[in-house]
């Protein structure tokens, strides 16, 4: 177990997000946190990965606390997370956005004596990266330029860039292309054999086919847990995705 | 095949060529300027052109805007004339001084300040910058509302004589360039990558594991420290130190210096340091108040050219052609 999480709970005024939420994430296998719009998914998320601090409950990193640590001081202990809404720097080329990823693993972010070439070294594993997610022809352009689906790559690519031990994606293959599902389904297969992967994803398919476990989310809390078919047979989950058990 | 190759590489060497030649013909001007200029209007345009430059490096490459500047350009002011009017310590090492000094109270302001963002962080630069304001008004080194006057030029390095203005305006160029590589070079560096990827997006810089406080602690003293040179240079060249520049409204004046020449430009505040500095030199003497026709250019800018004078240059169809095109967020 790489990544737990014990009665997590977020408050937010008088309202629970989250809700005595344990969570336990293993190496070498996806996770996939699934529910209905509105179940705390994100929330949960931004839990983990400090964003928000949680009102109650513990989160362990490869078995050390990270309850009161900072988001980047997590990011450093390799708990990297992509984002909902693309999270790119849009000014930047897709080149630069790879490299800036690079570039603190790589001690090359505080030298401001040197040359922006200085850079160049980390163009080889910049560019083996963009080639893993099909960006190699608009290595060039500007994050700005690109299609949603293709920012969401670049985003995944920018992830993997810090080599992370824990991955947290959240609706990877959201606005993307039928071309890009598969082929991002394939990168996160291939990931998820040296990292532990939990993923928030609406597109069932691929979690039916790439994830190993499956936590349904309802109202902050745990529905079910399990497998995809035993959850998906569970029918308190079938009322909460379709509002009938019989759907 | 070569033919194309060699179109290539021209068309690629054509920005870099048009770009040395702008900026050798911008230093060859500023080499001759003199000779049909007044040497201290210029040497003004200088030091705010460079107080203007390092303002920039943290609006237009951190995104932050500060709108407390005024305490590190007037505190360095201050701390030069003292150091060489009081202590007799040479030019050089009084600007040294007023470079360290302002570096000093960028960190201790930026301290506070970066733990807030938009408007909040530039109400605490203001709040910061007013409270070193009254300081300089009760503190006895400053003389209160007189300033320290008479501040000696002396010569550099024991040698040349600063009194005389064309020695003082190539000393000031020389700083003024010097100034202007240091930004260059922090901009165009690693480090300078970073800070322009938090200003894209800081969230997702968090994310990737960068302690982006740190980074803009680091870039606010950088600023604080060359805007103290800028300072230290205008307490040289005007020979007094007053009250004036240590005011909020000079923060104000510097945020309108980068906003007309265009943030995130390199050179845009050298443009629009002489063109505020040109309005009140040739205003001054108007029954016309100068600040409602530096309000009316300002809001000319804002409405028309929103990228500022050489930011709608560079996204101009010549601009572009020459290699200058300019991404910016507006």
């Amino acid at each position: 177990m790489v990544l737990a999480a014990r009665g997590l709970r977020r408050d937010f005024g008088g309202f629970t997000a989250v809700k005595d939420v344990d969570l336990d994430v293993h190496h070498a296998r996806v996770h996939a946190l699934i529910g209905p719009n509105g179940a705390g998914k994100t929330t949960v998320f931004n839990l983990l990965t400090k964003f928000l601090q949680p009102t109650h409950g513990t989160i362990t990193l490869l078995g050390e606390d990270i309850t009161n640590t900072a988001p980047d001081k997590v990011a450093r202990m390799g708990l990297v997370r992509s984002f909902q809404i693309s999270a790119v720097f849009p000014h930047l080329t897709v080149l630069d956005n790879v490299r800036v990823a690079l570039q603190r693993p790589n001690r090359l972010a505080t030298q401001f004596w040197k040359p922006l070439s200085a850079l160049d070294a980390l163009n080889g594993k910049a560019d083996q990266l963009i080639r893993s997610v099909g960006l190699e022809k608009e290595r060039n352009a500007l994050a700005a330029d690109l299609s949603y689906g293709r920012k969401r790559v670049l985003e995944i690519a920018t992830t993997l860039a810090l080599d992370p031990k824990v991955l947290l994606l959240d609706e990877p293959m959201a606005g993307m292309g039928h071309e890009d599902v598969g082929m991002v389904a394939e990168i996160i297969r291939e990931v998820a054999r040296e990292r532990a992967v939990l993923m928030v994803e609406h597109n069932l398919s691929v979690v039916a086919t790439l994830c190993h476990h499956v936590t349904v989310l309802q109202r902050g809390e745990i529905l079910a847990e399990g497998d995809y078919a035993s959850v998906s047979d569970d029918p308190r989950v079938r009322t909460a995705y379709m509002g009938t058990e019989e759907a | 095949m070569t033919l194309t190759f060699e179109l290539q590489k021209q068309k690629e060497r054509t920005p870099v060529v048009a770009q040395t030649v702008f900026l050798g013909l911008g230093l060859v001007l500023l080499l001759l300027a003199p000779l049909f200029f007044y040497p201290v209007f210029l040497m003004k345009i200088l030091c705010f052109a460079l107080f203007a430059c390092a303002f920039n490096l943290l609006l237009g490459y951190t995104g932050l805007l500060s709108f407390g500047h005024a305490a590190f350009f007037g505190g360095a002011a201050y701390f030069t004339a003292h150091a060489v009017k009081e202590w007799g310590v040479p030019p050089e090492l009084g600007i040294l001084v007023g470079v360290v000094g302002a570096a000093l109270l960028g960190a201790v302001i930026g301290f506070f300040a970066i733990r807030r963002q938009g408007i909040y962080f530039a109400m605490i630069t203001l709040a910061l910058a007013q409270m070193f304001y009254f300081f300089c008004l009760q503190a006895e080194f400053t003389h209160g509302e007189d300033g320290i006057q008479s501040v000696p030029r002396g010569h550099l390095f024991g040698l040349l004589d600063l009194s005389q203005s064309s020695n003082m305006y190539y000393f000031v160029l020389a700083i003024f360039v010097i100034g202007i590589a240091i930004i260059w070079r922090i901009i165009n560096s690693p480090f300078g990558m970073i800070l322009k990827s938090i200003r894209e997006n800081e969230t997702r810089a968090i994310s990737l594991g960068y302690s982006v406080r740190n980074y803009k602690l680091a870039a606010f003293v950088m600023s604080a420290a060359l805007t103290g040179l800028a300072g230290g240079l205008k307490a040289l060249v005007f020979q007094f130190a007053t009250l004036t520049d240590v005011g909020w409204q000079m923060s104000g004046e510097v945020i309108l210096m980068t906003l007309l020449g265009g943030i995130g430009t390199l050179i845009g505040p050298l443009f629009g340091a002489a063109l505020v500095v040109t309005l009140q030199n040739y205003l001054a003497t108007s029954e016309f108040p100068v600040t409602i026709i530096t309000g009316v250019v300002f809001m000319a800018c804002v409405l028309l050219f929103r990228r500022g004078i050489v930011g709608e240059f560079y996204n101009s169809r010549l601009g572009r052609r020459l290699g200058f095109e300019h991404r910016q967020k507006h």
